[in-house]
């Protein structure tokens, strides 16, 4: 190692220290706690080291159906979110007249807590005793009978969890799409008009390379956030979302610690890195997709 | 294509509250561009010069005036249909494309009967690239061309359409010195042997007067002159012009008229007659009241209009002696002169550095004479 070498690694040193004991480590230690079969909290002390703990979750139903949840979210919110994402923002690019409201407006869930907004929509879609809930009623406007959203059948509670995810990753989104709009240089699209370029091809062949980066980090964002995904369920339905039938992975995780059916510290490791193992599977193939797509 | 621009004007609406007036960015232009020719678009930073070039584009529209092509008004017809070729100031290739495809770009635009088939496209693109000597460039992107390949990139689709009408806006800005002389050539050969007629925009007097068939000089809008580059230099219409064109730039004194003779802090320096013609009609407007016992003007001297003379009239603190091989400039100073007095001479002139001054006899030819308050030229005796 020469001396230029050396300083290098001194200038890193207090990044690697840090990234190492707080990410490197506890991740390894997740890694070992999944490995170890029975331990037991109170003794701490364990029987054995092998693979019991992850066919143990994956053959718990509660698993797999927060598997199955955490899926059917990510396939729904992700590509919808990100699409109409960019249709909202191209229409603020191309308007003049009260963009900054509209900007302001469409920014507005990001920074109101989940849990208010959660509020919000509880109030929106769920049926009481009293009320059928405003959704119910302008359903009732169009022939259909009241449907129970929050307590009532898997896919109406999917489809709120889902619009619920979309509505509050939007503005993220919206915000950083605009940017990247508008830092295309308006040049590209007066040559392209004097070429006589339809507005659809100059969308296709100009504006979405020139905003690819930033399309692809939204997407890799988008479908990491979508996969963590907990919160936003527990907002609308409560912390028991195994009784209602809508719990993820995280929430799946923190059950498995802290839950009704907690202090399982080797199931929720397991179930962690099986978490991780997907992201990081789902990332990687994005990644070989981005490479042929993505122009920088 | 003949281009004729009839009472363009380009009003900008104004935000600033403060100022009530729309920004006149292009104010009552009218001149016609013969067919076949290239013409310099002429001006100092903001005058006008991309916002007419963008009207003859169809980029942006008139506020009001007629734009013809040939016979036909396209005043209101859009780009596309236009049949103009346009490089932009930073060139707008597509980053993402490499050269072919940006070539190729405006031609997989054409819709309907204009259709080509794709060995057709592939033929103009390769007939494009090598006008412009691309051929073995053509599957990089532009990010790995240097800005004078880049700029052939961008001559080369806009060529491709065979359009009638070429635009380039200040197309060699970006490049260095010794790449701009050599590309200004190239664009003049390139245009010579395809024959579009081509408008040119720049600030640079020099680029301008070294390519165009005309020039169009034009400031906060206006048109000052126009004509062919060497007329516009030995004839400039007002100290604008004058002061614009020509490196060196030219001398501007202040002086006056008195008993028929120009003088300059209180040296006589020419003859009237030498300087000005008489006007056969009286033109009260351009000429000059002879009668008059006294007046003010402006006196603008070219710098190679400076002939050193011992017994010369006009009298100058000699500053110092630059030699530039062929020719030596004069560096002097002149109480009535607003700025430092450059005046070249031939080589062959002793000129004794030594000296703390140095007299000039001035050539007539190459001294203009201006209106003190408004800056146009007179020309004649009334
Ligand atoms: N979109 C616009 N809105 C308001 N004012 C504008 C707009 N475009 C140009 N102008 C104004 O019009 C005038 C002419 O601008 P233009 O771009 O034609 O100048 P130019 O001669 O091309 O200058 P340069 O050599 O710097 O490119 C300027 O005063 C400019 O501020
Ligand atoms: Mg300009």
């Amino acid at each position: 190692m020469n001396r230029h070498q050396t300083k290098a690694w001194l200038y890193l040193l207090p990044s690697i220290l840090f990234l190492g004991l707080f990410m490197v480590y506890p991740l390894f230690d997740v890694l070992v706690y999944s490995m170890e079969e029975g331990y037991n909290f109170a003794s701490q002390t364990y029987f054995g080291v092998g693979l019991y703990n992850y066919s143990y979750v994956l053959h718990d139903p509660y698993f797999l159906q927060a598997l199955k949840n955490t899926f059917i979210l990510v396939i729904i919110t992700v590509p919808i979110s990100t699409g109409l994402a960019l249709l909202i923002s191209l229409g603020l690019s191309s308007i003049k007249f009260l963009k900054d409201l509209y900007q302001t407006i469409y920014f507005l869930p990001y920074v109101t807590n989940t849990l208010a907004v959660g509020l919000v929509f509880m109030i929106l879609f769920q049926k009481t005793e009293y009320t059928d809930g405003l959704v119910n009623l302008v359903l009732s406007w169009f022939g259909s009978s009241p449907v129970d959203f929050i307590n009532g059948p898997y896919w109406a509670k999917m489809f709120v969890l889902c619009f619920y995810t979309i509505w509050v990753v939007m503005p993220f989104k919206i915000l950083i799409l605009t940017g990247a709009l508008a830092s295309v240089n308006p040049d590209y699209y007066k040559a392209a008009k004097v070429d006589g370029t339809s507005a659809f091809r100059t969308f296709v062949r100009i504006t979405l390379p020139m905003i690819s980066p930033m399309m692809f980090y939204l997407i890799i964002t988008g479908f990491i956030g979508a996969f963590k995904a907990y919160s936003d369920a527990v907002a609308l339905f409560g912390t028991d979302l195994n009784a209602a039938g809508m719990n993820t992975i995280v929430g799946y995780i923190y059950d498995m610690l802290y839950g009704n059916s907690g202090g399982f510290p080797s199931y929720a490791s397991a179930a962690a890195i099986l978490l991780f193992a997907i992201i990081l599977t789902i990332t990687c193939m994005n990644m070989m997709v981005g490479k042929k797509h993505i122009h920088y | 294509m003949e281009i004729r621009l009839q009472n363009l004007t380009k009003k900008f609406p104004n935000r600033n509250k403060k100022i009530s007036n729309d920004v006149i960015a292009v104010d009552h232009v009218t001149f016609t561009i013969p067919d076949g020719k290239l013409i310099g678009l002429l001006g100092p930073s903001g005058c006008g010069k991309s916002t007419t070039l963008n009207m003859i584009c169809g980029l942006e529209t008139p506020t009001d005036g007629t734009i013809f092509f040939g016979e036909q008004d396209v005043t209101n017809l859009a780009p596309e249909h236009r049949g103009v070729g346009m490089v932009f100031q930073n060139y707008a290739l597509y980053p993402h494309l490499t050269v072919r495809k940006n070539i190729l770009f405006p031609l997989e635009n054409l819709k309907g009967k204009n259709k080509l088939s794709k060995d057709e496209m592939m033929r103009r693109v390769n007939q494009a690239a090598a006008l412009v000597q691309l051929e073995e460039l053509m599957d990089r992107k532009p990010a790995e061309l240097s800005g004078g390949q880049q700029q052939r990139v961008a001559i080369a689709r806009a060529l491709v359409k065979m359009p009638h009408v070429l635009l380039l806006d200040e197309p060699l800005s970006n490049l260095d010195a010794r790449l701009r002389l050599q590309t200004r050539e190239e664009i003049k050969k390139i245009q010579r042997s395809t024959n579009i007629t081509t408008v040119f925009v720049t600030h640079d007097q020099e680029e301008a007067m070294s390519i165009s068939d005309f020039i169009v000089v034009m400031k906060s809008g206006v048109v000052q002159q126009i004509g062919k580059p060497q007329e516009v230099y030995d004839d400039p219409a007002n100290l604008f012009v004058a002061k614009f064109l020509g490196t060196p730039p030219i001398n501007v004194f202040s002086g006056k008229i008195e008993n028929g003779m120009l003088v300059i802090d209180g040296a006589s320096v020419l003859p009237l007659e030498a300087v000005l013609k008489p006007l056969n009609q009286p033109d009260t407007s351009k000429g000059i009241d002879k009668s008059k016992a006294e007046q003010r003007v402006v006196i603008a001297i070219r710098p190679e209009g400076f002939v050193p003379c011992n017994d010369g009239p006009l009298c100058c603190d000699l500053q110092g002696v630059e030699v530039m091989g062929r020719d030596i400039s004069i560096v002097a100073q002149h109480a009535a002169c607003e700025a430092v007095l450059r005046a070249i001479i031939t080589a062959d002139t002793k000129v004794d550095s030594a000296n703390d001054t140095i007299r000039f006899a001035l050539k007539p030819e190459k001294v203009f004479l201006f209106d003190y308050e408004t800056g146009e030229r007179i020309r004649g005796l009334v």
